[in-house]
């Protein structure tokens, strides 16, 4: 009886083996393996912190050096002129690219990865969930260069039309003006491949999240007379929103940081190139211009332009993840 | 339906299987040109073989000659093997003055003047590297083509000034009266010029640029350099802009030569005001044997003649160099480098590159490259 009256199993025992469940720090017996187990597990955690600090110290230390002699604003500015002196360059440019290809990406991505999610877990037959998402997370199995020769030379031809007819219809808008860069090879073309790319990291960490709604929350929507879709509506999304928004930054970062297709598909403009919000343009990211530099990085300078951007992505990433976490944290409170 | 959509996945495995193919070609192809000329080849054994392992790195320009010639030397020398990794004439210079490889490999011979932002010189580095004055020895000549694919067009005539107007964007359609007055005869279509660029920074940029800007000063009014300052849209590497101008009409790019026969584009031929000249290996070597030798000694430092009005010269190539050191600081390794670098320079190794699309060095020069590899001690 007391059992039901929230006192634990514990509180009958006497004698020595009287003691409370293990409790933080305190759950240590101090034999061997506990410590050797806290002591990985610990190491592990402070070499993962430690390699990140490195990598943000190291590109720093690079790009400071260059980041003082730049004559223009770097944050503002669409110049990038790292052969001559005065040295200017300015992110302007690749912040655009990178973001708005992204974001596209996203777009595009986690709705139709939150479809498939929820179709494997609610709506597809059972011989049919595991096949169905293992062919998902196969999609992440493909190698980067091959998504960039697939979105040139097969996407790429089937652009033409959706781009022509967007361009029709909202033309008028600066972000769907047409820009003159093949349909093949624009900013669209890029985040659609970098869709697909992201599709399997969204779905497989969505697909887990919804798969663990509590049965009972679904039976009782079902039982006061919820249709399959407002069940899933009622029950199932705000279980899993926590999960399905860090299943889309873990893709974001992915998408934010993608260096090969992208290089492939999307066409660079020559540094004249007027500036144009427009997505049917070229353009680089900040990926794709530091890959098309690297092999020839002749001064230190130089070198510290390009680490300067790849500071810029780095901090961009950590940004977007320490959103995510916020909102997390916040929507927790609900779900227990 | 279900036939279509299955269809479209065997498209997508097609493409798929043909991209790999692609990337797998590139390694492959010149292995098969040197097993079919390699036999034949008696003029490399006339260089005394030296044994041991030998390793440069630098530009991506000349990989496909030196691995060509590395083939070829290894034959003749089974003793010996040479390893050369494509990384970019800035990391190969980097290398090289690191000490990491005995031999570098760049489009650019080494600045004597400091570039933005170090304080030493490129060549007073690798001077102290080698404890001896390092040389730059010009060996592989890659012309480049100024390539179109415009319906109907199979002879196009351009001159600096006209292309400098293409590339820069003040010319915008085919049948500009600027092309028409240097093409009498040719009927050309009213289709928009589309100009693609390497987006990657390269050594053909460089000296395509090098080139409107000396041979089109008035017109060409950007900068030259590793970086497109022009107009038009940047494809990666060779192979990128190559493909961009075989899919796009009103396409056109400059590229490498070997892409451009590869690929089967139409090249221009160029007037620089004696005369069209179409792109081969003696009309490339004729206008490289003007070069003027800017180095002392040899140090071999090649100043081309972007301008040159000789009738019969292609003006539009560069010039691979490698890096050595004067005096080698193993003497084994140095010997090494000296006997291969002597086979790659010898004339039958030179000639055999045309058939991969690079042009031979002419006789002048190729005598001072002699002079200096046979003074590599």
């Amino acid at each position: 009886m007391p059992n039901i009256t929230g006192v634990s199993a514990v509180d009958e025992l006497s004698g020595p083996e009287r003691h409370g469940p293990p409790q933080g720090n305190r759950a240590s017996t101090g034999r061997l393996g506990d410590r050797i187990f806290s002591g990985t597990a610990r190491g592990a955690g402070i070499l993962v912190i430690a390699i990140v600090t490195l990598v943000g110290v190291f590109l720093l230390s690079q790009a400071i050096p260059a980041l003082a002699k730049d004559k223009v604003n770097f944050l503002t500015s669409t110049q990038w002129n790292v052969d001559a002196t005065p040295l200017q360059f300015g992110i302007a440019n690749l912040l655009w690219v990178t973001v708005l290809s992204s974001a596209l990406a996203m777009v595009v991505a986690v709705p139709l990865g939150i479809g498939v999610a929820l179709f494997i877990t609610q709506y597809a037959p059972r011989w049919l969930r595991g096949p169905a998402a293992s062919l998902v997370d196969l999609l992440a199995a493909v190698p980067s260069i091959v998504y960039g020769l697939w979105g040139l030379q097969v996407l790429g031809t089937h652009m033409d039309g959706i781009q022509g007819f967007l361009i029709k219809i909202f033309g008028r808008l600066p972000l769907f003006q047409d820009a003159g860069v093949a349909a093949a090879s624009t900013i669209l073309t890029v985040a659609v491949v970098l869709a697909i790319m992201v599709l399997p990291i969204v779905t497989a960490l969505s697909r887990e999240v919804f798969a663990q709604t509590p049965t009972t929350n679904m039976e009782a929507a079902l039982a006061l007379g919820a249709t399959r879709w407002e069940m899933i509506r009622t029950a199932v999304l705000p279980f899993g929103k926590p999960g399905v928004i860090s299943a889309s930054m873990l893709g974001l970062g992915r998408a934010l940081g993608e260096t090969v297709a992208v290089t492939v598909i999307l066409s660079a403009l020559a540094g004249s190139a007027p500036w144009s919000w427009s997505m049917f343009n070229g353009g680089e990211t900040f990926a794709s211009k530091i890959a098309n530099n690297a092999a020839e990085f002749d001064s230190p300078q130089k070198a510290g332009a390009f680490m300067a951007a790849g500071l810029v992505l780095f901090g961009l990433t950590f940004i977007v993840n320490a959103v995510a976490r916020a909102v997390i944290n916040r929507r927790k409170a609900f779900v227990e | 339906m279900k036939i279509q959509s299955r269809r479209r996945i065997a498209n997508v495995t097609g493409v798929a299987l043909v991209g790999t193919l692609a990337l797998a070609g590139c390694g492959s192809n010149n292995n098969t040109t040197a097993t079919s000329s390699g036999s034949s080849s008696t003029s490399a054994s006339s260089t005394g073989c030296a044994t041991g392992t030998l390793s440069g790195e630098g530009s991506t320009a000349q990989k496909n000659a030196i691995d060509q010639a590395i083939t070829d030397y290894q034959t003749t020398c089974p003793g010996a093997t040479v390893n050369y990794n494509g990384t970019g004439s800035g990391a190969g210079v980097k290398q090289f003055t690191a000490g990491q490889v005995a031999f570098g490999g760049s489009d650019s011979a080494l600045k004597s003047v400091p570039v933005a932002g170090a304080t030493v010189t490129e060549q007073a580095a690798a001077d102290k590297a080698c404890g001896s004055p390092a040389w730059d020895i010009p060996m592989v000549t890659g012309p480049i083509a100024v390539v179109y694919n415009v319906k109907g067009v199979s002879k196009l005539i351009l001159t600096p000034a006209v292309s400098a107007k293409i590339f820069n964007g003040v010319i915008t359609t085919w049948n500009d009266p600027a092309i028409a007055a240097i093409n009498p005869g040719v009927t050309l279509p009213a289709t928009a010029i589309k100009v693609f660029f390497r987006s990657d920074s390269s050594g053909t940029t460089e000296n395509f640029t090098k080139y409107l800007a000396a041979a089109a000063p008035t017109a060409w009014t950007a900068a030259s350099g590793k970086t497109w300052t022009g107009k038009g849209e940047g494809k990666q590497a060779s192979s990128g802009v190559s493909n961009a101008v075989k899919a796009t009409d009103g396409g056109i790019t400059y590229t490498e030569w070997s892409y451009a026969k590869d690929d089967q584009l139409a090249m221009a031929q160029i007037d620089n005001g004696g005369g069209p000249v179409e792109l081969t290996a003696p009309a490339v070597s004729q206008a490289l044997s003007l070069a003027k030798q800017a180095g002392t000694g040899n140090n071999i430092i090649l100043k081309l003649d972007y301008t040159t009005k000789a009738p019969g010269a292609y003006p539009i190539l560069l010039v691979t160099y490698e890096i050595a050191c004067s005096k080698g600081k193993d003497a084994a390794k140095a010997k090494l480098l000296q006997s291969f670098l002597k086979s790659f320079a010898s004339s039958g190794e030179q000639a055999k590159l045309v058939t991969i699309g690079y042009a031979p060095l002419p006789a002048n020069i190729q005598g001072q490259v002699n002079t200096a590899i046979a003074a590599l001690s």
